[in-house]
């Protein structure tokens, strides 16, 4: 796509170099540890040892001596304020502190107060705590099963460890197509507890000013903004009413969705500030980070598909059970607690499809945040396009030609899914066709053919997903009750540069220049001159913040409208700059100027002088605009991703030899920035698909994950060169045409993967394999086939 | 608590100071010096935000105590713009979008500055090799790698 501004304005279509990176590049930028106040106090947090106890004393007076300690916050301290329990954003609730019983090894048990990091942590080694341990409930199947241990007895009534029931579709009619195909496969589909693992862990630092009653909360958040509005109710009975409160999202060091949450440490560290009066730093360590902050995923399918003996897809049937943790603390839209999961299926015109998902409580970490992914697509897409395979493989057909052969084609957009949702624009057999050319697909079915011949393993697997992202709209979608939409507000000044605030906040998705090229390519405004701030509840308007990829397809569009309010209103400016009626001027990228007559015109920089300095009479003076904006519908990018993988069968190693992605996002903002995007979420598919899970012993002792000695995030040495292309489908509803790329590609590689390691074994009569597909889990299966050497 | 009068160069300024045995180099870089360009990002060693450049060679700087870095030079990501020159390799993460978040950056950017220092034409999979002790949970590592050939045509060129 040929950009429409020049170089100098840099609108969309342009690489532009990031315009946060000066300072990242010179250690300059602003983290939450980097943040430091006049009388600044430490908090660190004592953790529970067991997954399910009660806590028989917490014993302090030993803290209290510890040199630089000043004080130990228990659930009985938070109790006498009633802020010992909490809510989630899926209106369950979770202890801040306990004053009764732990429910997860690492979580909360007290905070330690003191002059600095090493006091604090000399104070939590000096707490006592006695602790009574109880039964632990770990499988999300046993916790559901008649005589488990009822773990939530603080909600009065409660009788099983079941959360909600959620489904979608017809259950009858799709049972009937099942038993009415020519051929039903089913496959049973784990996908593991994963941890976001950004390279910053959370924190935050309170402040909170007696004298003036206000609190300012600098802190690791996605949603400032919501954050804001959750303190006042959680806290406004104490005086801390919305206006009293500032929240600030400084730079982030990476959030993925694990900084959505509202975490136990934030409003620990938040009570004690008002308590005490002082500014308090909380920042949690690594291990802290990935043993007690929301997982991700964590999802047991059953997935049953339906088709005629031609391969024609017939209905679709996903069983889950969804393990939760001790407390449903996900951050979905309300009205969707399982997510967007009915998203399942995916690129396939499908007539039939029911998916049901059951949540349970177990003795692990509260959670279920979308980790990079538009609220359980990535589940959803992995059931799907896993399914398939297993389909091809029982028709023993190809599976990029029985995927063609079901995909919706092009001329049926908007589709309607027989799930509920109007997808909005598409061209699978496009991205499809281009990832084959580029991969050379057939060459490398020749090769496969030789190699398995000779004995090697090597495994092609394609991924052609769908997402749904952007929420949302505000019919559907709300988070405690907030609706969905999100915001801009731009300010043009009398030199014709601007300044424009947005309600979400980049965790290092370069919002600072992709905002500003969409304001470029709106009012003609260079982009270098146009300065993007997010992430301040005081400055800027109210959003939802930045998670689903809903940046652009929500505050990026009401950037869009808002530069187009300004737009109409220097319209007028220039008409009476001009001397002419409105009607007689046109507006290139940066001028109006009179039909017919180009070169009588005035840039956007002579009519913001003008809008200070020379405005008609009866109009307003200035030259800005705010919009919120909310979506008529979701978007629905999408792609094909082809990967080649070859195994070692001495070591069940899995090597990625090539992966070709081809995306569309619809319009692209900075084809740049697109690509780092893509390259960033391929990397965040491989890792579960071939190291990263945490798992629990049956005590509830987390037995891998718990550091980065076993968190396998990888390094370059195992990722390979990814290699990207695209279509472009632009969305016909989005101002823009954009829909939004931030997940497309965590939420596409994991069975693009999957599914190249399946097909390097089918031959072995291997059909399914459960991510993360590690050396040893590849090896047992190579050895039970008898192909391990 | 034991302390130490330690004197340490850091990005070719001395600096003097009186520090607990147990204190960490990256808190008192961080903590006392105020150079908060070095980030911490594990505790176990791993992640390599922390990195910092000790006689030239990279260390991470939350597994070194600061009393061990007693007579040493070091070079944090503060020190690698040179009068207002940034340094090859800031140029090539900021041309190749070598960076997204930017929390790993400054400890990629001095191990990268290093590998440069010891082999001006490192190839990919030497580049890889170089930085596989630093994490970055951004970029998948495609641009990084890019960002310091970039440096290393430059460095060569110039």
């Amino acid at each position: 796509m040929t950009p429409k501004t020049s170089e100098k304005i840099c609108g969309m279509g342009h690489s532009m170099k990031r315009k946060e990176d000066p300072r990242f590049i010179r250690g300059q930028g602003h983290y939450i540890d980097d943040f430091e106040r006049p009388g600044m106090l430490w908090m660190d947090i004592v953790r529970s040892p067991y997954a399910h106890a009660n806590i028989t004393s917490i014993d302090s007076d030993e803290a209290m001596k510890v040199p630089g300690v000043l004080a130990v916050i228990t659930g009985e301290t938070l109790a006498q304020y009633n802020l010992h329990w909490m809510p989630t954003l899926m209106s369950d609730t979770q202890m801040v502190l306990p004053t009764e019983k732990v429910m997860y090894q690492s979580q909360e048990v007290a905070a330690v107060i003191a002059t600095s990091r090493y006091a604090a942590a000399d104070g939590v080694d000096a707490v006592r705590v006695g602790y009574e341990p109880l039964p632990v409930v770990i499988d999300p199947f046993k916790a559901l099963e008649p005589d488990a241990p009822v773990l939530r007895t603080d909600k009065e009534g409660k009788a099983d460890n079941h959360i909600w029931h959620w489904e979608a579709g017809d259950r009858d009619a799709t049972e009937k197509a099942l038993a009415d195909s020519d051929v039903v496969v089913e496959q049973d589909i784990y996908l593991p507890r994963i941890h976001v693992a950004s390279i910053e862990t959370c924190g935050c630092l309170a402040d909170y000013d007696k004298t003036n009653n206000q609190l300012t909360v600098w802190m690791t958040t996605q949603a400032p903004h919501a954050i804001r509005t959750v303190i006042a109710l959680v806290a406004g009975h104490v005086g801390l009413t919305e206006e009293r409160i500032r929240v600030i999202s400084p730079d982030i060091g990476g959030g993925f969705g694990g900084k959505v949450p509202v975490y136990p440490g934030y409003v620990i560290a938040i009570a004690a500030s008002v308590v005490i009066g002082k500014p308090i730093k909380w920042i949690e360590d690594r291990m802290e980070n990935l043993q007690a902050d929301s997982f991700a995923r964590d999802y047991h399918m059953t997935v049953q598909l339906g088709a005629k003996s031609d391969g024609t897809f017939q209905a679709l049937r996903i069983k889950t059970l969804a393990d939760h943790g001790y407390a449903d603390a996900a951050a979905n839209p309300s009205k969707f607690p399982a997510g967007m999961f009915s998203i399942c299926t995916g690129s396939y015109d499908l007539p039939h499809a029911f998916a049901e998902v059951d949540a349970a409580y177990t003795n692990k970490p509260p959670g279920g945040v979308a980790y990079r992914c538009s609220f359980r697509v990535t589940e959803a897409v992995h059931a799907i396009e896993r399914i398939v395979d297993v389909m091809a493989d029982e028709l023993g057909r190809d599976p990029a030609e029985l995927r063609a052969q079901n995909f919706i084609d092009k001329d049926e957009f908007p589709y309607k899914s027989v799930l509920g949702w109007e997808y909005d624009s598409g061209d699978y057999h496009a991205a499809l066709d281009k990832a084959k050319e580029i991969i050379g697909y057939d060459d490398l079915l020749e090769e496969q053919a030789e190699k398995r011949e000779r004995g090697e393993l090597m495994g092609i697997g394609i991924s052609s997903f769908t997402e749904i992202v952007g929420a949302g709209p505000s019919e559907q979608f709300d988070i405690l009750g907030i609706k969905m939409f999100d915001s801009a507000e731009i300010r043009v000044h009398p030199t014709g540069k601007a300044i424009a605030r947005f309600g979400t906040k980049s965790q290092g998705q370069g919002h600072e220049t992709t905002y500003a090229q969409i304001v470029a390519e709106e009012l003609g405004i260079p982009a270098e001159h146009v300065q993007v701030e997010e992430g301040d509840t005081d400055t800027a308007p109210y959003g939802l913040g930045t998670y689903a990829s809903r940046s652009t397809p929500t505050a990026g569009a009401a950037g869009a409208m808002a530069a187009r309010k300004i737009r109409a209103k220097a319209r007028k400016l220039a008409a009476h700059l001009l001397e002419v009626s409105e009607e007689d001027l046109e507006w290139e990228p940066g001028r109006f100027f009179v039909k017919g007559a180009p070169e009588l015109g005035k840039t956007i920089q002579d009519i913001a002088f003008a809008a200070y300095t020379n405005h008609p009479r009866g109009m307003e003076a200035g030259l800005e605009a705010v919009d919120y904006y909310d979506p008529p519908n979701l978007t629905f990018p999408f792609g094909s991703y082809i990967c080649v993988v070859d195994i070692d069968r001495g070591t069940g190693e899995v090597h990625v030899r090539r992966f070709v992605a081809v995306d569309d996002c619809g319009n692209i903002i900075n084809p740049m920035i697109v690509d780092g995007q893509i390259h960033g979420g391929l990397t965040q598919g491989l890792a579960p698909s071939l190291f990263e899970q945490i798992t629990y012993d049956e005590d509830g002792n987390i037995s891998q994950g718990g550091s980065f000695i076993d968190y396998l995030v990888p390094t370059a040495m195992e990722v390979p060169s990814w290699e990207t292309d695209k279509t472009v489908t632009p969305s016909p509803h989005h101002p823009l045409g954009a829909k939004g790329v931030g997940e497309s590609a965590t939420v596409g590689a994991p069975p693009a993967i999957a599914n190249a390691v399946v097909d390097a074994l089918s031959h072995l009569g291997v059909r399914h394999i459960d991510i993360p597909m590690t050396p040893d889990r590849v090896w047992k299966l190579l050895k039970e086939k008898g192909a391990a050497l | 608590m034991a302390t130490h009068q330690i004197r340490v160069t850091i990005n070719g300024e001395a600096h003097e100071r009186t520090v607990d045995s147990r204190l960490l180099l990256v808190h008192w870089l961080r903590d006392d010096l105020r150079l908060t360009g070095t980030h911490i990002g594990c505790d176990t060693t791993h992640c390599g935000a922390c990195t910092v450049l000790l006689d030239g060679k990279p260390i991470k700087s939350c597994t070194l105590l600061a009393v061990q870095a007693d007579g040493h030079e070091l070079r944090t990501v503060e020190g690698l713009e040179q009068n207002g020159q940034l340094h090859p390799v800031q140029e090539g993460f900021w041309e190749k979008h070598g960076l997204q978040c930017g929390f790993c950056t400054p400890g990629m950017m001095l191990t990268a500055s290093a590998l440069l220092e010891r082999n001006p034409s490192p190839s990919e999979a030497e580049i890889r090799r170089a930085i596989s002790g630093n994490l970055c949970r951004c970029t998948g590592y495609v641009n990084i790698v890019k960002a310091v050939q970039h440096a290393a045509e430059k460095m060569r060129s110039t």
